[in-house]
């Protein structure tokens, strides 16, 4: 069944008509040729697909394009700046040769973006320690209703520093079969303990 | 995939009305465990009822002294919630160690209650289950059942509930409330999923149409002494082998009240009750947390591929009340110092 709708890739407009069982990630490889984010699993295990949606990465492979009317959504390909000039986690992973065939970079790079979003707005991971045992981690102005933070993630508590472990598990949901792990972590280190967002 | 349409309603009532009135209409949440059924032939919704956008995803604090979480609140945002981090880390910490930061910025925290079963064979259209095909046989029992259940299985099924975040609220006394077709009711966490019996297609006892609209935590001061430990087979982004949770609360040497809940055990997330009973009163020691263990684990039955859980289980349990009463000990220490 038909539907139309609206998605706003990359900063553009993209209106289009399409069945209701075309999910985001087809969607935007098929039918609007936006082809960074890649097809790995197409079912949720790799992270190849990882797109920031409305601000925060999402798997484009598990949610249905016609879900996403009106989203706006940022892949690998929309991260340069307008003189196209590399996005700094991008340079990064040049840089650190943090990448050996890339078919996952695309969705390793969108959803290092949103792990560094989601630091600086004070969400924890599995790696950071508790609240009680973090002895004055718990900055101000937390709460329900507390402003919303970078690209989306809402800001609850103090920054999180990005130490290795935590980079390790905040990118967890990103594979590389190529075992680029080392030079991605090198890649994400300078961000994570600067604190560097964008 | 078959064909189906997508129906976007502006309130619950509405949400509810709609699957009512259309067979083989379904629930949309995050979708991250939907789609991928879809893909796989698992289930054929004719019509996708997205709940995704309602207005269910606030967090608030009640006049009790507890929480209203919406059901459409993210799993990275419950996680992240200074109340629950602060309050019951247990919670937090059962969020945090389920699935990966896309996962949970996606998932709802209704639909995680909802996630079906991981079973391989579930997931297989090729063989038998009587989960996904009821009458259809199992073939898990003896068949790979090392990721399965020992607590509370039945011979159509040995299947075991994925979920880290319920372990979590059902040691916090958690209530699920719904809209349906007869209204609005609560139901305790405890019975909300069921056990499989002879019927394990049904993994909760909802009825068609019924929508989850919010999950309640009382008041629980001592679940601010908490924790949650998964043990799994990598050390990020896999389903639990076996977990724990627990809320534990100490006068001198004694356990005064505990909460304690397993995943991965069963058909569901299996409140230890008969533990709870055994430590009620009881020195916090090593001894009596072990005994306590062996007492919930006395009616395992274990398979050809799985009775390694039972001493995990055990041995997990033991060290994350271990943990819970150092932690209560360095508590105590401090505040000594601080007097002086």
């Amino acid at each position: 069944m038909d539907a139309r709708i609206t998605l706003h890739v990359d900063g553009d407009e993209r209106p289009l008509t399409l069945d209701t069982r075309v999910t985001l990630l087809d969607a935007l490889r098929d039918r609007l040729s936006v082809t960074a984010p890649k097809k790995g699993c197409d079912h949720g295990q790799c992270g190849a697909c990882t797109v920031l949606l409305d601000g925060r990465r999402t798997l484009s492979c598990l949610t249905f394009a016609v879900a996403q009317d009106g989203a706006e959504v940022v892949t690998a390909a929309g991260l340069a700046s307008y003189d196209g000039e590399p996005h700094p986690v991008q340079r990064a992973f040049l840089e650190n040769d943090a990448l050996q065939c890339g078919y996952c970079t695309p969705g390793q790079i969108c959803s290092a973006i949103g792990m560094l979003a989601e630091a600086a707005s004070g969400h924890p991971s599995h790696a950071t320690p508790e609240l009680a045992d973090a002895g004055g981690r718990d900055g101000p102005g937390g709460g329900p209703g507390a402003p919303g933070g970078p690209d989306g993630a809402r800001r609850t508590t103090a920054p999180v520093v990005l130490d290795d472990a935590e980079i390790r598990e905040r990118m967890s949901g990103n594979l590389c079969r190529c075992g680029a792990y080392v030079n991605i972590l090198a890649a994400l280190r300078d961000h994570g303990a600067t604190g560097v967002t964008a | 995939m078959i064909p189906f349409d997508y129906r976007r309603p502006g309130n619950p009532a509405e949400a509810v009305a709609t699957v009512i009135d259309h067979e083989g209409a379904a629930f949309l949440g995050g979708g991250t465990n939907l789609v991928d059924h879809m893909k796989l032939g698992i289930t054929e919704p004719r019509m996708l009822v997205d709940v995704s956008r309602l207005p269910l995803d606030r967090v608030t604090e009640t006049a009790g002294g507890g929480l209203r979480i919406g059901a459409t609140v993210r799993n990275s945002d419950l996680a992240a919630h200074p109340w629950v981090r602060r309050n019951c880390p247990v919670l937090s910490r059962a969020l945090l160690a389920g699935a990966s930061p896309q996962l949970r910025n996606t998932a709802t925290v209704g639909g995680n209650l909802l996630q079906r079963t991981r079973c391989p064979y579930f997931q297989d259209l090729t063989t038998a289950c009587n989960k996904r095909e009821p009458g259809s046989g199992c073939a898990a029992i003896g068949g790979y059942n090392r990721d399965h259940a020992v607590l509370g299985a039945s011979e159509h099924c040995i299947a075991t509930h994925p979920s880290d975040m319920a372990v979590a609220m059902l040691v916090l006394d958690a209530a699920v409330v719904t809209l349906g077709p007869g209204g609005e009711r609560t139901l305790p966490l405890a019975g909300f999923h069921r056990l499989p019996g002879d019927a394990p297609h049904r993994d909760t006892v909802l009825e068609h149409g019924e929508l989850i609209t919010a999950v309640e935590l009382p008041q629980l001061p001592f679940a601010r002494r908490s924790a949650y430990r998964k043990v799994r087979d990598r050390a990020s982004y896999a389903f639990a082998l076996v977990s724990v949770a627990a809320a534990l609360e100490l006068e001198g040497g004694t356990v005064r009240e505990i909460r304690l809940a397993f995943g991965g055990l069963a058909h569901k997330p299996w409140r230890a009750r008969l533990a709870e009973e055994a430590l009620r009163g009881a020195p916090a020691t090593e001894e009596s947390f072990r005994h306590a263990a062996d007492v919930e684990l006395a009616a395992a039955r274990p398979r050809d591929g799985n009775a390694f859980k039972v001493p995990m289980a055990r041995n997990t349990l033991v060290s994350v009340l271990r943990g819970l009463v150092n932690g209560a000990e360095r508590v105590r220490t401090d505040r000594t110092e601080e007097d002086r």
